[in-house]
This record gives C-alpha cells, sequence and structure tokens, in this order.
C-alpha cells in the first residue's frame, strides 16, 4: 500500500465546520485495514531487531534483580544519609509516565476531546506497562522482599496489621489499584476490536485467541448501550483515581517533615509533571509506531499539535511550582528550608538541577511556535529531552533532600553504582518488550472509536447515504 | 442450501450506512417487534432511541458496587486500626478516620470499577462465544463497515417471508440465520 501524503489537511466538516480528525481515504474499512495491517502481516526484521534488544535489556533486569535479592539493597550506591535514590526516582518517573494515557482515555473523554480517539489505545498500553515497571520498584527496593506481603492486608501467623495512617501505604493502594482499574479500562475498550482481529483471522489459532478475549462480542446495540455505560463510567471513575494516584506518591514526601519535601504545592505539581512526562512518552512512542505501521493520516499532525500545547502548559505549570518552592522557602523563614533549596539549585547537584530546569522548563518553550508543534523531528527530540528532564526532577527532590541530613557529620555524595544503572536500563527492557508484544498482536489505534468520528458514522449527517463505503 | 434439515433461527437484514441502519431500526421498533436487535461496528449515535431501549442499568450496579467497596475500605481500616491492633501512632486516636480517607476512595473506586465492566458484561450476557449468527458468513463485516438488523423467527410478530420482503423495500440484503434442526 502507498504511504499517504497529508494534503487535504485545510478540508473541513461542512456540517459543524471543523477540520477532519482523520485525513485520506475517510471509510470505515480503510480504518480497520489501516489497524489491523500490522497484526496480520509477516512480522517485519526491524521488530526482531527491536524485540530481541528489549528483552535482552528485560533480562538483564532479572539478573540485577536476583543479584539484588541475593545480596541485599547494598549493591546499590544506597547509604545512609541517602536511603532512597535510583529506585524511588524511577518508581516516581514510572508512575508519572503512565498518567497521560488515562489522562487521554478518561479527562479527554469526558470532556468530548473526539481527537483523543486515534492516540488513546496506544496512550493505556503505555500506562499498563508503566505501571508495571513502577511497581517493580518499590517491590524490590524494600531490604528483605520475602516480607514484602506485610504491606497487604492480609491476616498473618502475627496477627499484625499495616497502618493505614502511613502515606506509604496509601501508595500501595492508590498504585495497584490504578494499575487495576487502568487494565480494566483497556481491556474493555479493547473488546470491540478484538472482535474485530477475531472476524478477520485467517488461521484457526488466531479465530480461537482473539475469538476468546473478544468474549463473543457482536456489535449488538443492546450491547453497545450498557458498553458505552460503562466506559463513561470508567472514565469517570478513572479521572478522580489519576489525579489522586500520583497526589498520594507526592505524600511519600510531602507528610514528611524533612527539608525540601515538605511541601504543600507537591499534589498538585506532581500531577502537573506526570502529565508532562507522560505526553512526551507517548509522543516518543508515537512518532516511531505512527511511521513504522503507515498511520500517518490516523495519527495526524494535530494530534501531535495538541499534545505539544499540553506539554507547553505542564511545562510551565512544573516551571510555576518549581519557582513557587524557592518562594515559599524564603517565605517561610525558615532556615533549613531555605537552604535545602539554595544548596539544590548550586549545592553538590547542582547539574542536576540545572539539567531539570533546562529540560523541563526551557526547553518546552519552542512549542509556542506552531513550526516546531509540527515538525516531527522537534517533537520526538523534546519529548526526550522532558522524560530526561522529569526523571531528573524525580532525582533531585529525592536526593538534594536526603544527602544533606540534619546532622552535618553524615553529610555524603550519592554515586549510582553499576546495578541501579542495570536497574533502570532494565526497566526500559520490560516497557519496550511489552510494547513490542502489543504493537505486534493487539490493535494499537481503537478502532471502534475511530470510527465514531468519521464522517459516515452520524446518521443525520451530510454523508451519511452513502458514506460507509 | 444443504441437503441436512434446517431450523429458521432468524433473518439478518444487512445494511451499508448508518442512515440505513437507523431508519429501518425506527419501523421496526414501530412494527412491534420484541426479540430483535442491531448491530454495528461501533455505537451509532442515538441508535438507542430508534430501537426503543430504556437506559442502561449499569450506572446503578456502579454505583452499589462503589459505595460498598468505600464503605468495606473504612471498616477494614477501623477494624484493624481500633480493634484487632489498636496501636498509637503519633498520638492520633485509634480510629483517626480523616487518614482513612485515601484508602476509602481508592477502594471505592477498584470496585466500582469492577462493577462496571462486570455489570456490563452481566447485562449483556457476555461472555457467549456461541450465536446463532457467527454462522453467517456476511456476519463477519459486522465489525469491519456494515449494519445489521437481526429478527428472532420466534418473534410474535415475525412472518416469514413477508417480514424478508419488508426488509428488502427498506433496501436491505438478507440473510437466513439457520441451524440444524
Amino acid at each position: 500500500m502507498e504511504r499517504y501524503v497529508p494534503e487535504n489537511t485545510e478540508a473541513y466538516d461542512p456540517i459543524d465546520g471543523r477540520h477532519p480528525l482523520i485525513l485520506g481515504e475517510q471509510s470505515f474499512s480503510a480504518v480497520t485495514e489501516a489497524v489491523c495491517r500490522p497484526t496480520e502481516t509477516r512480522t517485519p526484521k526491524a521488530w526482531w531487531v527491536l524485540f530481541a534488544v528489549s528483552i535482552t535489556m528485560l533480562a538483564w533486569f532479572g539478573v540485577a534483580i536476583g543479584y539484588l535479592f541475593w545480596e541485599g539493597v547494598g549493591i546499590w550506591g544506597l547509604m545512609i544519609p541517602v536511603g532512597w535514590a535510583w529506585d524511588i526516582t524511577n518508581f516516581v518517573f514510572w508512575v508519572g509516565i503512565g498518567h497521560a494515557g488515562t489522562l487521554i482515555s478518561a479527562i479527554l473523554f469526558l470532556f468530548r476531546q473526539k481527537w483523543r480517539t486515534s492516540i488513546n489505545r496506544f496512550a493505556e498500553a503505555m500506562t499498563i506497562f508503566a505501571v508495571m515497571c513502577a511497581l517493580t520498584f518499590p517491590g524490590i527496593h524494600v531490604g528483605r522482599v520475602w516480607l514484602a506481603y506485610y504491606l497487604f492486608p492480609i491476616p498473618n501467623q502475627m496477627s499484625v496489621w499495616p497502618n493505614f495512617r502511613s502515606p506509604l501505604l496509601w501508595d500501595v493502594f492508590a498504585v495497584s489499584i490504578y494499575g487495576t482499574v487502568s487494565l480494566l479500562f483497556w481491556y474493555t475498550g479493547l473488546i470491540p476490536d478484538l472482535a474485530t482481529l477475531r472476524d478477520r483471522a485467517k488461521h484457526r489459532a488466531g479465530k480461537v485467541l482473539y475469538g476468546v478475549v473478544a468474549l463473543g462480542w457482536r456489535g449488538s446495540n443492546r450491547h453497545w448501550l450498557n458498553y458505552e455505560k460503562a466506559y463513561l463510567l470508567l472514565a469517570g471513575l478513572s479521572t478522580p483515581l489519576v489525579l489522586s494516584v500520583h497526589s498520594i506518591v507526592s505524600f511519600d514526601f510531602a507528610v514528611s517533615v524533612l527539608p525540601g519535601w515538605h511541601t504543600t504545592i507537591f499534589p498538585p505539581y506532581f500531577v502537573a509533571g506526570a502529565i508532562f512526562s507522560g505526553f512526551a512518552m507517548v509522543i516518543t512512542l508515537m512518532v516511531i509506531a505512527r511511521w513504522a505501521f503507515n498511520l500517518e493520516h490516523i495519527v495526524t499532525i494535530r494530534h501531535f499539535e495538541n499534545m505539544a500545547k499540553i506539554i507547553l502548559v505542564t511545562g510551565m505549570m512544573v516551571g510555576y511550582a518549581y519557582g513557587m518552592e524557592f518562594f515559599i522557602s524564603w517565605y517561610s523563614g525558615n532556615p533549613y528550608e531555605q537552604f535545602a533549596f539554595v544548596n539544590r539549585a548550586f549545592g553538590p547537584y547542582a547539574w542536576a538541577y540545572w539539567t531539570m530546569i533546562s529540560c523541563n522548563v526551557l526547553s518546552p518553550q519552542i512549542f509556542w511556535f506552531k513550526k516546531a508543534r509540527t515538525s516531527i523531528p522537534i517533537l520526538f527530540v523534546m519529548s526526550i529531552f522532558v522524560n530526561i528532564g522529569m526523571w531528573f526532577e524525580r532525582f533531585v527532590i529525592i536526593v538534594t533532600s536526603l544527602h544533606r541530613d540534619f546532622l552535618p557529620s553524615s553529610w555524603d555524595y550519592f554515586s549510582p553504582t553499576f546495578w541501579d544503572i542495570s536497574c533502570l536500563v532494565g526497566s526500559f527492557g520490560l516497557f519496550f518488550t511489552m510494547f513490542c508484544l502489543f504493537v505486534r498482536f493487539l490493535p494499537i489505534v481503537a478502532m471502534a472509536e475511530v470510527k465514531t468520528v468519521l464522517p459516515g458514522a452520524n446518521p443525520h449527517g451530510a454523508h451519511a447515504h452513502g458514506g460507509g463505503r | 442450501m444443504t441437503a441436512h434439515p434446517v431450523r429458521l433461527i432468524g433473518v439478518l437484514a444487512e445494511f451499508e450506512t448508518t442512515h440505513g441502519l437507523f431508519s429501518a431500526c425506527e419501523k421496526v421498533r414501530d412494527a412491534g417487534f420484541a426479540n430483535w436487535d442491531a448491530h454495528s461496528p461501533f455505537p451509532v449515535h442515538g441508535l438507542e432511541k430508534a430501537m426503543g431501549l430504556s437506559r442502561s442499568k449499569v450506572g446503578w450496579v456502579t454505583l452499589v458496587c462503589g459505595l460498598s467497596g468505600a464503605a468495606g475500605g473504612m471498616v477494614l481500616q477501623w477494624w484493624a486500626s481500633a480493634v484487632a491492633q489498636p496501636l498509637v501512632i503519633a498520638g492520633k486516636p485509634f480510629f483517626s478516620w480523616p487518614a482513612f480517607v485515601p484508602i476509602t476512595f481508592e477502594i471505592g473506586v477498584l470496585f466500582g470499577a469492577l462493577g462496571a465492566v462486570f455489570g456490563m458484561l452481566h447485562f449483556n450476557r457476555l461472555p457467549r462465544f456461541h450465536h446463532p449468527l457467527f454462522a453467517v458468513h456476511a456476519f463477519e463485516r459486522v465489525t469491519d463497515d456494515r449494519f445489521f438488523i437481526s429478527i428472532d423467527a420466534d418473534d410474535p410478530k415475525f412472518r416469514g417471508e413477508e417480514t424478508v420482503k419488508w426488509l428488502v423495500d427498506m433496501g436491505a440484503t438478507i440473510h437466513r440465520v439457520e441451524e440444524a434442526a
């Protein structure tokens, strides 16, 4: 099939006067064809290369975790006073990445932002894989992992119950429930598309496997009625959930009394940062997937432009939060708080702080220009910058606050070890392995939803008479 | 047609456009059919009115599940912190409920979401892997780009060939849904 070259970007719908969300041939079967093809054709060589690299990184993650369990958290650069470093940085980083997925699928759905339909499936998958990576880190960083079940409120032989007043326990509930609800939301959205794959499957194995997961979906409108209600409710439930999750993650810090962490702006600031980094990751992955699978007409430049605008807005929100942290530490008159922040910007970790500022606050400013918002190379490079910057944001918050203890004799400088780096790289291996499997075997665009924004979908529209084909 | 004896389960009317499906649904609804359904690759806006369907009950299930989940979460925390293992932490009362709000909320959302998904599956009688419609070859396009109305032969208003002709007049292509007798 010929690669689609966008030319009718200025065309608009005569009914509502808006530009079409999908370009090119606007028929239902063209959407099915474009989305299903990657799962039905022979596996491309490039996929095998990416998959081999990812799964090697994942295997190394296994080795790193195995050695960690054998030897203990001492193999990382952790020491006193820096008892949390890359482990929790990676955790907060990955939870944050997930947020764009839920934001696109839930909040934009409630706001009737129809442009989300082309990217929501992809972003939701990203959420689930990111939460998987995130859940690994609190799981493995507790020194005695075989006692990790203490975190769950299950009756045990000592009648010991978790302390429900601890934000660390709130976190266990928040992140695991977030993962579960995201999975339910994603799977519910997948059911009609899995039925499409089932109906198109040529081989018995595909028919049976897709048939089982499609649950016998047959497009009944009595079913669609309940389905759409359930989907709306899931979006409604996910919206406060996604806002609560990163707020609760921020409570892990904010509820403590440590200078640099004890900050009331943390909940909204963490949520904004999460959305910021999540959208950047969606762009990073989408640029590659859209090119690899010829989806240029379904995921259009307009989708990227909208995401770039959200990155610009949330980037300025985190910039505001960085500034406000300094203002409040000065305004509070607390000398320890003031020291923590001056030390953050000009102390031994100044390099990390200014990396964060340049990547998160300065670099997104380029998105004021439409040329930058609509240029794929600039979007791609910026999205990588934002991801780096947001990883450093979590690192800066965690390590700069910890490395200056209340007792100056315990002050120390944290350096990562080989195993710290292995765990970070390995978690990317897990993320990309899952993603490779996802793009190969599942529809990466929500077909049933994209079809609802095509002109022929409206039974009363101008195109309805014969627009189906 | 096969040589084996077959039993007519119903008829399946195929339409090419959402408009055709919509107006046909209004006619089938007005004719008073009871055991019938419309099938489409995506939810067609407003079709539930053209079919005369009442509102989905999934919302009630979600509400009840969500509220019971939240209540259960609060009870769990009260019981663990004030009854099973009362510990003084930071001088707070055993039942320091504001600290229990985050987990109460999270469990409420979890149960609500489970209620929405499983409630939806329950009302839709899914999963159901065998259905007579799956035997119709043309029905495979229901998840691609075609729109269908299925009318069961056991519907009191079903009049065999008369109903088929009526559907053909609406512009439909007719497929018979049969199974071995």
